[in-house]
């Protein structure tokens, strides 16, 4: 019986020492670099530091972008925390420059990673180029930075972002967010923002973001139990619920509503009219 | 056309036989065939007068040729059952016809071959397990109605169980037969052999047939595209007596069709194939005074592949290939006691049932369009069924009872997403209780035998009812959605026959009638989208306050010489709604009428078969009038002697009048066979 009791102690101090083996090895690449996972998408050199930017993506996609953020302070390899950054996208059109619809950088669980997202409305192409400009502090000083970015097209070719006039005369950019699809009910989001100025931004709350999936390769069918897109003040984004029923390629017409229910843009999906001038697009 | 029932064999003369056809309704009745067929009395007296059973003879007991009695001996399996009193088929081609018992189909029956129990793997019921066997290696069908089929399942309609053709440790040493058979309306050809061993400690049966047609053509000369078909079928048998109490049998089968066209679908099948095995244990003592104790276990495994390959112009190129697999056990014994005759039952099965649907875009480019539309759904069904046989003084009560337990689980988690798009709060697993009571008496007066009966049993939805996701009904031209959160489908049944032999002639009236809550049907949901392209809508299984179905039947005999009899049957159906709205599928008054002559090894039938019109129907379910016909068919048979062995053939003409025609059962009325010569050969090496 006593030997029993000690086989079973080691057996459960071998464990213990397995499990805690890996609980600590795991973890140590992680703290090493915590965006592992995540593609580095741009390095920039300036000042004296390494501006790092991770994305899920392979590069700068037009569309909406969440994008990580660290600052390597290059005399020490470490990485700077504490800093505050702000950032101004800026195209270079031919004939004019604008900029795009991004968020306020903010920091994150790990202290050295700071993220924000960037809707790129379109992309970049041989005359026409993004310049992303870069300001950031820490330690008490300030410090720019300004470096050409090249913003691709969708892989797929697949619709994630609209630039659009509304019927109220306003120019709107409406992007949606990452989303794996799966045949279920999946949370769909998307960011909505006005173009006020050529360089101004500013997000809109309260309007409606009316949904109505579709499949043109199969009669042009929709799914069950949509729910539109609606403002959630917590997040400021839009949030709603996309049925599919099968794999494939689906047209997600939409209406852009305002809070006093006005369709500003798009149409509703008939025998007649196969799809919306408003709408996204997925395929998988 | 063809029947089904033990005439055996009549002699007699060509002349007769015409002279003596009038339009007359006369059918068979035990006491006729236990006069006419010996061998298979003893079946039909220890059976018909307390069950409503039916038997349908494929093989007749005494070996050597098989399927004498049969009008035409080698049309498929489904001709038979067609044949027969109480089951009629709905028909989408030529193949795989689909058994309808009180005007219910296979979610409301119970279909096993020998006691065991299969599951078509096709979404859209082109594969009945009826498909999976062949005449080759059954003896024959029994036929239980409503709750008196409860042993075999839970059942509303009734149970169809098909026995396998067994030597049974009879010492007749090497048999043979070869059997080949011709149809000119679609060129069919089949062949079919048999090679047998048996004594009396050992045996061994291997039945091959093979089957092959082109399209048919429909009265009048119309071919009816895509209504091929090639199947073959092996099986084997095998017992051996362990001891003189102790029998160990095993039987397999495989059969695979090939190339089957639906003319009334939209797809056809490349591949229909079944394994089907079990291992039996049969001890004719158990413990202290419980006899016949019979174990079985079994397993089959069906796949099934629809596709549109050969359609030149269909709206997108879809795949749809289904799979089910089931693993079951039942063990049994008797005991006699006094005046009772007890059976008890313990059984089981496990099904796992799996469909796909993947769609190809035209565009190239684009992702293929997939979902599963069944979802991997895992049936675990467990039960007890118990039954007591009572002799009273000239008359007799048969008491029985089924109690079940089934659960279903949907074990691909996309399959369960996908059905959580209609059901969010759907739980993975369910599980529902079933029950049967059934009390059955019958009373000889003299030579009039009362019987009747009142019964209560439920089920459980079916795959397609609780979890089909977008199964298109081509026949209503709607898309089905499953629905987890359908109650059972409970049916109060009453029942009676009345048989009454009066001299020459013999009278039959039966009838039944059900109550059925909650009856499982779809419904027409305005608000959903359809998903294939061209369908008018889609309808969602829901439970319908209550239906009521009721069947009556007049069934005679008469026999006007010793040569000669005529039989007739005539039948009633009718089936509404709470609202009195009719069900789908009911057939309208139906007839046939046979004159069969017989004469030492010269046989010959004589039948006319068919319907009024249909009047009540629902377009709701995809259904118009269908206009009355009536068809004449003819065969003749001959046995001759060589040697010890036997030859038998068989010609004969079925819809001589070239008719045009389809019935109330044939899918979007795809017209049926016209004229058809056939002609068949068999031939026994004793």
């Amino acid at each position: 019986m006593k030997n029993i009791k000690s086989i079973f102690a080691l057996l459960a101090l071998s464990l213990g020492i397995a499990s805690c083996s890996n609980g600590t090895d795991d973890p140590l690449p992680v703290a090493d670099n915590p965006l592992e996972e995540f593609n580095l998408t741009g390095s920039f050199e300036a000042n004296g530091h390494a501006l790092e930017i991770y994305s899920e993506q392979e590069g700068f996609t037009m569309g909406y972008n969440e994008l990580f953020i660290r600052i390597k302070d290059l005399s020490t390899e470490d990485y700077v925390s504490d800093a505050t950054i702000h950032w101004n996208p800026v195209m270079h059109m031919t004939d004019k420059a604008h900029s795009c619809p991004r968020s306020e950088i903010s920091t994150t669980g790990e202290d050295t990673v700071y993220k924000g997202f960037i809707v790129f409305q379109m992309a970049s192409n041989d005359d026409e180029y993004w310049e992303l400009n870069l300001e950031y502090s820490f330690g008490g000083t300030t410090y720019t930075t300004t470096e050409q970015i090249t913003v691709n097209a969708p892989s797929n070719g697949k619709r994630t972002v609209n630039v659009f006039t509304g019927t109220d005369d306003v120019k709107y950019v409406l992007a949606m967010m990452p989303l794996t699809p799966e045949v279920t009910v999946n949370d769909l989001s998307a960011v909505l923002f006005k173009m006020e100025t050529m360089m101004n931004f500013p997000a809109v709350v309260d309007y409606t973001v009316a949904i109505d999936p579709r499949m043109p390769s199969m009669g042009n069918h929709s799914s069950p139990n949509n729910e539109d897109l609606l403002f959630d003040a917590d997040t400021g984004i839009y949030s709603g619920k996309l049925s599919l029923t099968m794999t494939g390629y689906w047209k997600i017409n939409l209406k852009l509503l305002n809070d006093q229910g006005d369709i500003l843009k798009g149409e509703d999906v008939t025998e007649e009219n196969e799809g919306s001038s408003l709408f996204f697009e997925i395929e998988f | 056309m063809k029947t089904t029932y033990p005439y055996g064999a009549w002699s007699g003369y060509l002349g007769h036989l015409i002279l003596a056809l009038c339009l007359g309704v006369i059918p068979l009745s035990p006491q006729k065939a236990q006069a006419q067929e010996p061998i298979l009395a003893p079946i039909i007296d220890s059976i018909l007068p307390i069950d409503l059973k039916e038997v349908i003879v494929i093989s007749s007991f005494n070996r050597g040729i098989e399927h004498k009695s049969q009008p035409k001996p080698l049309s498929t399996l489904d001709q038979y059952l067609e044949s027969s009193k109480k089951v009629s088929m709905v028909k989408r081609g030529a193949y795989a016809w689909d058994p309808m018992l009180n005007d219910m189909t296979s979610e409301r029956l119970s279909i096993t071959i020998d006691g065991m129990r299969i599951f078509g793997a096709c979404t859209d019921k082109m594969d009945p397990i009826t498909s999976y066997v062949d005449v080759s290696n059954l003896s024959d069908i029994h036929v239980e109605s409503g709750q008196q089929g409860a042993r075999h399942g839970n059942v509303i309609g009734g149970a169809l169980d098909m026995r396998l053709e067994k030597s049974n440790f009879r010492p007749l040493g090497w048999t043979g037969a070869v059997e080949t058979g011709y149809e000119s309306n679609n060129t069919a050809q089949i062949v079919g052999g048999e090679l047998n061993f048996s004594n009396e400690h050992f045996y061994v049966d291997t039945d091959l047939i093979y089957r092959k047609a082109e399209n048919y053509t429909a009265g009048g000369g119309e071919e009816v595209a895509f209504s091929q078909f090639e199947k073959y079928n092996l099986s084997t048998n095998a017992g051996y007596k362990v001891s003189e109490n102790q029998k160990l049998l095993a039987n397999f089968i495989f059969d695979e069709a090939r190339d089957v066209g639906y003319p009334a679908l939209p797809m056809d099948v490349s591949l229909a194939r079944a394994f089907i095995g079990s291992l039996s244990w049969v001890q004719d003592s158990f413990i202290g005074d419980l006899e016949n104790w019979e174990t079985k276990l079994y397993a089959n495994t069906i796949t099934h592949i629809m596709d549109d390959s050969q359609r030149p112009d269909v709206p997108i190129r879809m795949d749809m290939p289904g799979w089910s697999d089931t693993y079951g056990f039942y063990t049994q014994t008797e005991l006699i006691l006094d005046d009772h005759h007890l059976i008890g039952k313990l059984d089981g099965y496990y099904n796992r049932s799996l469909a796909e649907m993947t769609m190809y875009p035209n565009d190239p480019n684009e992702q293929d369009m997939f979902m599963l539309t069944w979802p991997d759904v895992r049936t675990l069904n467990s039960g007890i069924y118990l039954e007591d046989k009572i002799s009273l003084k000239e008359s007799s009560v048969k008491l029985s009872t089924r109690l079940a337990l089934q659960t279903f689980n949907v074990a691909d988690d996309f399959g369960l997403n996908s059905l959580r798009i209609f059901y969010p709060d759907m739980a993975q697993r369910q599980t529902r209780v079933l029950k049967s009571v059934s009390a059955h008496y019958h009373r000889q007066f003299k030579a009039l035998h009362l019987s009747g009966g009142l019964a209560y049993g439920d089920r459980a939805p079916s795959v397609s009812e609780g979890f089909g996701f977008y199964l298109f009904n081509s026949f209503d031209n709607h898309d089905y959605i499953g629905n987890p959160d359908l109650k059972n489908e409970k049916a109060l049944e009453a029942n009676f026959k009345m048989a009454w032999p009066i001299k020459n002639l013999d009278i039959a009236v039966e009838g039944n009638y059900f109550h059925t809550w909650d009856y499982i049907i779809g419904e027409v949901h305005p608000e959903l989208d359809v998903m294939t392209i061209g369908a008018d809508g889609v309808k969602v299984y829901t439970n319908l306050e209550y239906a009521n179905l009721y069947n009556v039947s007049l069934d005679m005999v008469y026999q006007l010489t010793s040569e000669l009899d005529w039989s007739g049957l005539v039948s009633y159906h009718r089936g509404t709604d709470q609202n009195g709205r009719n069900l789908p599928f009911i057939s309208p008054l139906a007839y046939r009428s046979r004159l069969t002559y017989g004469q030492g090894n010269f046989s010959g039938t004589l039948t006319l078969s068919g319907a009024l019109d249909q009047s009540d129907f629902n377009p709701d379910f995809g259904e118009d009038r269908t206009p009355a016909y009536a068809l004449l068919s003819l065969s003749f048979g001959k046995t001759f002697s060589i040697g010890g062995d036997a030859l038998y053939g068989k010609v004969g003409i079925e819809n001589i009048f070239d008719r045009y025609y389809s019935t109330y059962s044939d899918w979007n009325n795809i017209p049926r066979m016209g004229r058809n010569f056939f002609m068949t050969l068999s031939y026994a090496i004793n």
